[in-house]
């Protein structure tokens, strides 16, 4: 009960502060926490990064594995990613099976590296219609402190761009080698704050926020992906802004996942 | 070399006595630990010990979901030992298998023995294991990165829990197995010790070992729990070096 008060009396205070542009941490609108990604974080993945977007933690591996494709596209690999909201993240989580949430987040991850065409999937194909590449994106969230889809996207992409397909290992080639990731899709969030849109919402942001967007861009500076989410309305005339605000941030974002800060 | 899944047993100790890493037969891994890294969670811990890479959180004392487990004399105590996807070498399925339900289920029994839960009825502490990176002895890396993570939420307990792995390569009893070593050895004997009392409150045991070899391996890990109890104690201390409190200003 008193935890819920609490959130109804930060809810508001955030609201405040945003109607007179101002944010709980001090960032402006348009300002993205600090990114820093670590790639080859985990040894026994294929490919991985730790991701950290202000105090929010994720960490995704990349596994690839031999298995059939799928009777409707045999020439083509098969790609899967999961997020797992693990209990260890946030006090609001509990344990069982997959909630909508951690559904959300990979289904929205999934759908922009799809539609970047991150990776070409029929080059996964060993022997059409019996053998492909099986590949795993996981994502393991760490620490929740807001925007967990921004920075699951990172950690994602970013292990696809560090991976090894273990051709050797499987034996159906002499040497390993990279995968080829031939687009970086990321995604950039907004929540409607009032009259404000700010960028990168933290967890309390998210608690108070009145509607989500989600704009996922490659580099040639393509619209991917979209993804509204929680209760709330924009405008097209929003979308049409915050297209234009994803794009300003997205190359940053990409140098970040290529490894490095931004 | 020889070619994938080739069953060819390495040379786990040489002729000098020095394993497949070079270490000693009473020799530990390299092992780091940060308490508090993470921001959501009452306390936290991160190890990486060897090649295992493990994250553990505690909540609590809380409301207890579900609500039935609840006991009106003292707090439950429940833990969740988990494997990432990417852990291990072949993906894992996501989720809790058979061996993660057995390991978590003698985890909480072991904090149970040390904790205080009388000091909280009708509350839950909950205690959460992320195995990121497996190298064999995830169990008492988890345990001793959960023991940390209860030190850093301020739960009251009789003493940390240092734990740690002896077992049986090429014949000789071996502190702290890594994966070849696990893989191809001839027993495996995870321990948590109370360092106070110098009682032990998990142990567990697999493989082949004679009353005189399992002896030695008892004392072999108690050896091994004093210098990892020294680290776990130390990474507390780190933890607060920089923070000072402002006296009076609250």
């Amino acid at each position: 009960m008193s935890g819920e008060v609490a959130a109804e009396i930060r809810t508001a205070h955030v609201l405040e502060l945003a109607a007179s542009g101002k944010r709980l941490d001090g960032r402006g609108a348009d300002d993205y926490r600090t990114v820093s990604v670590e790639p080859g974080f985990i040894a026994t993945a294929d490919g991985s990064a730790l991701v950290r977007l202000g105090d929010t933690v994720v960490a995704a591996g990349v596994k690839l594995e031999l298995g059939k494709p799928f009777p409707d596209t045999p020439n083509a690999g098969v790609l899967t990613t999961n997020a797992e909201l693990v209990p260890l993240s946030s006090p609001t989580f509990e344990p069982g099976p997959p909630q909508p949430g951690a559904i959300e987040v990979s289904r929205v991850v999934d759908r922009a590296i799809r539609a970047a065409e991150a990776i070409d999937l029929t080059r996964l194909c060993v022997t059409p219609g019996e053998k492909t590449w099986v590949c795993y994106v996981d994502v393991h969230v760490l620490d929740h402190s807001g925007n967990l889809i921004d920075a699951a996207m990172l950690a994602g992409v970013s292990a696809l761009a560090h991976a090894t397909v273990p051709a050797k290992r499987f034996g159906v080639a002499e040497a390993d080698y990279a995968l080829d990731v031939q687009h970086l899709p990321v995604e950039c969030t907004f929540v409607r704050l009032g009259d404000t849109i700010v960028v990168d919402p933290t967890f309390d942001e998210e608690q108070a926020a009145q509607g989500r967007l989600t704009i996922a861009t490659d580099e040639l500076g393509r619209v991917v992906a979209m993804q509204k989410g929680l209760v709330g309305a924009f405008s097209p005339d929003d979308v049409r802004s915050l297209v234009a605000r994803a794009l300003a941030h997205g190359d940053r974002l990409r140098a970040a996942a290529r490894g490095g800060a931004a | 070399m020889g070619s994938v899944g080739a069953k060819d047993v390495p040379v786990l100790l040489t002729p000098e006595g020095r394993r497949i890493d070079g270490r000693k037969l009473d020799e530990l891994r390299p092992i780091r630990i940060q308490a508090g890294p993470l921001h959501q969670a009452d306390g936290s811990a991160f190890v990486e010990w060897g090649a295992n890479k493990v994250m553990a959180a505690v909540y609590g004392p809380r409301e207890v979901h579900p609500r039935h487990l609840q006991q009106n004399n003292k707090a439950v105590i429940q833990c969740r030992y988990n494997m990432a996807a990417f852990s291990v070498d072949e993906r894992k399925r996501p989720g809790l298998d058979r061996r993660s339900q057995e390991i978590s289920k003698v985890i909480a029994e072991a904090f149970e023995s040390v904790v205080f839960a009388e000091e909280y009825p009708r509350t839950s502490i909950d205690v959460y294991i992320e195995v990121l990176q497996a190298n064999a002895g995830t169990r008492c890396a988890g345990l001793v990165a959960a023991s940390v993570a209860l030190a850093d939420a301020g739960i009251p307990m009789v003493d940390l829990l240092p734990a740690v792995a002896v077992g049986k390569v090429a014949g000789q009893i071996a502190l702290d197995l890594k994966k070849e070593e696990d893989n191809f050895g001839e027993a495996d004997l995870p321990m948590a010790l109370v360092p106070q009392s110098g009682r032990l409150v998990l142990l567990q045991m697999e493989g082949h070992m004679t009353p005189e070899e399992l002896s030695r391996a008892l004392d072999l890990g108690v050896a091994g729990c004093t210098v990892i109890y020294g680290k776990m104690k130390q990474a507390l201390r780190d933890r607060y070096a920089t923070t000072e409190l402002a006296g009076g200003a609250a």
